[in-house]
């Protein structure tokens, strides 16, 4: 009865992994093979998959659309990624110094109360930036498409208070829709990875900006020399689940733009959306997926080896 | 504790701390963060024959729910509600067991190809199933469960994260402990039920949360494998009912749609808050 069964373990781990081969080990493979291929869905000749070479990756490069999405998704990714880096950082700093060490010394001389009300307030400013993360992307596209209205809506009031005078239809105008889809994301994400700049601040040695404080380091100097430098992990793994998140969440372009006007708000995922089930062109479809692992693989991997280097 | 540090007493020691004025800011920010949802709300109690060219912007004549009650009349929220709740359920259950599985045999076991094997698994974390959505199509089409909520949750059944989380779990488990119990006679699914899970615990709630929260979100993937109203889920009926043509700019309707699906989970969340984040916080490792 002790002695057991040397399939066991092997059993134990069929079911999880023959999911895993079936829906992300085998699409791996089958979309590099299909890419290959010419076949269209809506074109009787090309029904059946034909033999093609390197046919699909040729028309994409030289397929003006997909060059547009390229750069479209290229400035999107660029902006948004360090964007929300920034501003998590920036948040999560402004909450841990109005909570944490610097507040409770000056709160701690005036009365406990006033300690009691800096906390309650801290966790209301924690929740007015989070809570966009636990809605869905949909909702948060159909609520901003709302604000973003002309005229009337929030956001262009907001602007019009500000001195902006310039176009309002954000997510019909060519040159701004890309924009309202930044921003959309900007606003649904950046309170996500505040939470992990939170976490990190919190599990900072204290010992060591007591001593800096001794030494004579002003705020400005503890944040660059110390605080920076010791985040530098956080910082490096939210920036790569920032770029992996970016790439794989389109579902507001849906709501808001469609990827239109002309392309100009389209993204890679959303594109490779419309390939495949607007043009039911397989084939160019497959290469898209290939393109879009490999763009997403050199990510993790790039990380991965950072991480390596910073163990040592 | 004041007295160690007498140079942060005398920062202290002003009168306007800059505390305050971080306060301020923060308010400020704050508001703005919440101005999009609360101005949603707020328009969505707003009567349908009062538009919002004509007026003040926030409020109308006066509040109504009427918006709401046509919501549901134009669109089956309610078998909506259902169909996501079905979705989320039938994926948490199956990752939950199968993930526990092939985590206590990578805790708990040594065998031959063990470490291929997991890292086979972990690729899954680095290449997001919504990648592979052309291919995973193909797939579902040559189940035949296209436009079942089965399809929706069947390529998240394996789950690396799952996986992953839940062995670092058992790990804590001491091996002599287990070893103690197999020579008492104890069979592997007592160890792994009356052992292993318990003290996993905080690990499994962790990734029950960002399951739970990922899948009632997700849209592009139950967008491409289903086509009727008996099988779709809120995000992708709140989609549609934006499509649908006798809305056009009704933003009190529109926003009252948008509050029916986002508001369970975000009260959810407002109730749960800590366990939320925590779970959040696990599933970066995704």
């Amino acid at each position: 009865m002790n002695r057991r069964n040397p399939l066991l373990p092997y059993l134990l781990i069929t079911p999880t992994l023959l999911f895993v081969a079936m829906f992300t080990i085998f699409p791996l493979l089958s979309s590099i093979i299909t890419s290959f291929y010419k076949q269209r869905l809506n074109i009787p000749k090309f029904r059946e998959p034909v033999w093609d070479g390197l046919g699909n990756y040729r028309e994409l490069l030289s397929d003006e659309v997909f060059r547009q999405v390229i750069s479209n998704t290229g400035i999107y990714v660029l902006i948004l990624v360090p964007l929300c880096v920034a501003a998590a950082f920036l948040l999560a700093l402004m909450l841990h110094a109005g909570g944490g060490e610097g507040s409770t010394a000056v709160l701690n001389r005036r009365s406990r109360n006033l300690r009691r009300v800096g906390k309650r307030m801290n966790g209301f400013y924690r929740t007015a930036f989070f809570y966009p993360t636990v809605i869905p992307m949909v909702s948060a596209a159909t609520i901003w498409m709302f604000f973003f209205t002309p005229d009337y809506g929030l956001f262009n009031r907001f602007l019009l208070f500000l001195g902006y005078r310039g176009a309002q239809n954000w997510a019909g105008n060519p040159d701004l829709a890309l924009a309202a889809v930044l921003i959309t994301a900007f606003w649904k994400s950046a309170g996500y990875y505040m939470i992990f700049y939170l976490a990190g601040l919190q599990n900072l040695p204290k010992q060591v900006f007591e001593a800096a404080v001794i030494d004579g380091a002003g705020p400005l100097r503890l944040l660059v020399s110390i605080t920076i430098p010791l985040l530098k992990r956080t910082t490096l793994f939210v920036t790569t689940i920032a770029f992996i998140g970016t790439f794989q969440s389109v579902d507001h372009v849906f709501v808001l733009t469609g990827g239109g006007p002309s392309d100009r708000s389209s993204l890679l995922l959303y594109h490779l959306w419309q390939v495949r089930f607007d043009q039911l062109n397989v084939g160019e479809a497959s290469a898209i997926t290939v393109i879009l692992v490999l763009l997403l693989l050199f990510f993790t991997v790039s990380n991965f080896i950072f991480n390596e280097r910073g163990e040592r | 504790m004041p007295r160690r540090i007498p140079r942060i007493q005398k920062a202290a020691g002003f009168r306007f701390s800059p505390v305050y004025l971080l306060y301020a800011v923060m308010t400020i920010l704050a508001l703005l963060w919440l101005s999009p949802v609360v101005w949603s709300l707020v328009a969505s109690l707003r009567p349908l024959n009062d538009p919002f060219y004509s007026g003040h912007i926030w409020f109308g004549k006066s509040l109504a729910v009427e918006s709401y009650l046509k919501a549901f009349r134009l669109a089956p929220f309610g078998r909506y509600y259902v169909n996501t709740v079905m979705q989320v359920v039938l994926i948490l259950g199956v990752q939950l067991v199968f993930s526990s599985l092939a985590a206590f045999a990578f805790a708990r076991y040594r065998f031959r190809g063990d470490r291929v094997l997991f890292m086979l698994i972990l690729t899954q974390m680095m290449i997001p199933t919504s990648a592979l959505l052309v291919p995973n199509f193909q797939t579902i089409r040559w189940l035949g469960i296209y436009n079942t909520i089965l399809a929706i949750a069947i390529p998240f059944w394996g789950s690396a994260f799952g996986t992953f989380l839940l062995r670092q779990a058992f790990l804590a488990v001491p091996s002599d402990l287990g070893d103690a119990a197999e020579i008492d006679g104890c069979s592997w699914y007592q160890m792994l039920f009356y052992m292993y899970l318990p003290s996993a615990m905080p690990s499994v709630t962790a990734f029950a949360i960002s399951s739970i929260s990922w899948h009632w979100n997700d849209f592009l993937w139950p967008l491409i494998v289903t086509q009727s109203d008996k099988v779709r889920p809120i995000t992708a009926g709140l989609v549609r009912f934006t499509q649908l043509g006798e809305i056009g700019a009704q933003w009190a309707l529109l926003s009252a749609a948008t509050m029916i699906v986002t508001l369970p989970l975000l009260l959810m969340f407002l109730k749960f808050q800590k366990r939320f984040i925590e779970g959040y916080l696990h599933s970066g490792i995704k």
